[in-house]
C-alpha cells in the first residue's frame, strides 16, 4: 500500500512541476505548484511527519502560494499574457540541471545504500516531542524566525507599500 | 517499507527540476517558484535523513525551511511588485541595468 500511495504522490508532485515549467502562463504554473507541493505533503506524511505535513499542505501550499497568486494577478492584468520563449539558454539550463541531477545521484550512492527507512516510531508521540524540541533545545532559533518573520513583513510593507510608484 | 533512497532521488530529482526551472523561465515570478521547489526538495531531503536516523531534529529544520519560504515570498513579492512598478514589466531580460 505504502509504495502505492508513495509513486501515486511522487509522479503527481514530479508532473506538476514538469507542467509548472513548461506551462507558459504564470497562473497556471503557480496552480501546478500548489499541487505538487501538496502532493509533497503527503510524501512527508509518508515519512511519519503528520504535522510537518499539515504545515505543508496549510502554509506552504495554502498560504506562501496563494500570496504568489495575488502578485500575479496583480501583475498580469496589465502585462497581458505573453507568451513566453524559451530560445537561447534552454540547452545550457537543460544540461547543468541534468549534470548536476548526475551530480547528485553519484553523492548519494555512496550513503543512499547505508540509509534504510526503519519502521514507525508513533506520530503522536513524535509531534509532542517536535513542540518540545522546537519551544526548548530550538528556542532561540524559533524567536530569531519570528523576528525574521517581523522583519521580512516590515521591509515587504517598506519596499511595495509606497504610493508614489518609486 | 519504502527505502529511504527513494526519497533521496525524488529530492535529487525536484532539486535539478527546480534548477532547470529557475534557468529556464524567462519572468522573475516564475523563477522566485522554481526557488520555492529547490527548498521543498531540501525538505525533503531533511525529512528523510531525520526518518532514517529516528531523530526528531530534521523536522525542526524543516519547519525552520518553510518559516523562511514565508519570509522570502514577502520579501521577494514586494521586490518583485517594485520591479514590475519600476520598468512596466516581470520579464528577466528587462532588468538589464543595475540602477534602476
Amino acid at each position: 500500500m505504502a509504495p502505492v500511495l508513495f509513486f501515486v504522490l511522487a509522479a503527481t508532485c514530479v508532473g506538476s512541476v514538469l507542467g509548472m515549467i513548461l506551462s507558459r502562463d504564470r497562473t497556471h504554473g503557480a496552480l501546478f505548484l500548489v499541487l505538487a507541493f501538496a502532493a509533497l505533503g503527503g510524501i512527508f506524511g509518508l515519512l511519519d511527519a503528520p504535522f510537518v505535513a499539515a504545515v505543508q499542505v496549510l502554509v506552504y501550499a495554502g498560504a506562501i502560494m496563494v500570496l504568489f497568486l495575488f502578485v500575479i494577478m496583480t501583475i498580469d492584468p496589465v502585462e497581458g499574457r505573453r507568451p513566453e520563449r524559451m530560445r537561447g539558454l534552454g540547452v545550457p539550463a537543460i544540461l547543468l540541471s541534468v549534470v548536476l541531477l548526475g551530480e547528485i545521484l553519484l553523492a548519494l550512492g555512496g550513503i543512499a545504500v547505508a540509509v534504510v527507512v526503519v519502521p514507525g516510531f508513533d506520530g503522536t508521540t513524535a509531534t509532542a516531542g517536535l513542540g518540545t524540541l522546537l519551544l526548548g533545545e530550538y528556542l532561540y532559533a524559533f524567536e530569531l524566525a519570528s523576528i525574521l518573520i517581523v522583519a521580512a513583513l516590515t521591509g515587504a510593507v517598506a519596499l511595495a507599500g509606497r504610493k508614489d510608484g518609486r | 517499507m519504502i527505502p529511504a533512497s527513494w526519497f533521496l532521488i525524488l529530492a535529487a530529482l525536484l532539486f535539478a527540476m527546480g534548477v532547470a526551472g529557475f534557468s529556464l523561465k524567462r519572468d522573475l515570478v516564475s523563477m522566485v517558484l522554481a526557488v520555492e521547489v529547490m527548498l521543498n526538495a531540501a525538505s525533503l531531503a531533511f525529512l528523510t535523513f531525520a526518518r532514517s536516523a529516528g531523530s526528531l531534529d530534521g523536522q525542526v529544520v524543516v519547519l525552520f525551511i518553510v518559516t523562511i519560504a514565508a519570509a522570502e515570498a514577502a520579501a521577494g513579492s514586494a521586490i518583485v511588485i517594485l520591479f514590475f512598478r519600476t520598468k512596466r514589466s516581470v520579464r528577466r531580460d528587462a532588468a538589464d541595468i543595475m540602477k534602476g
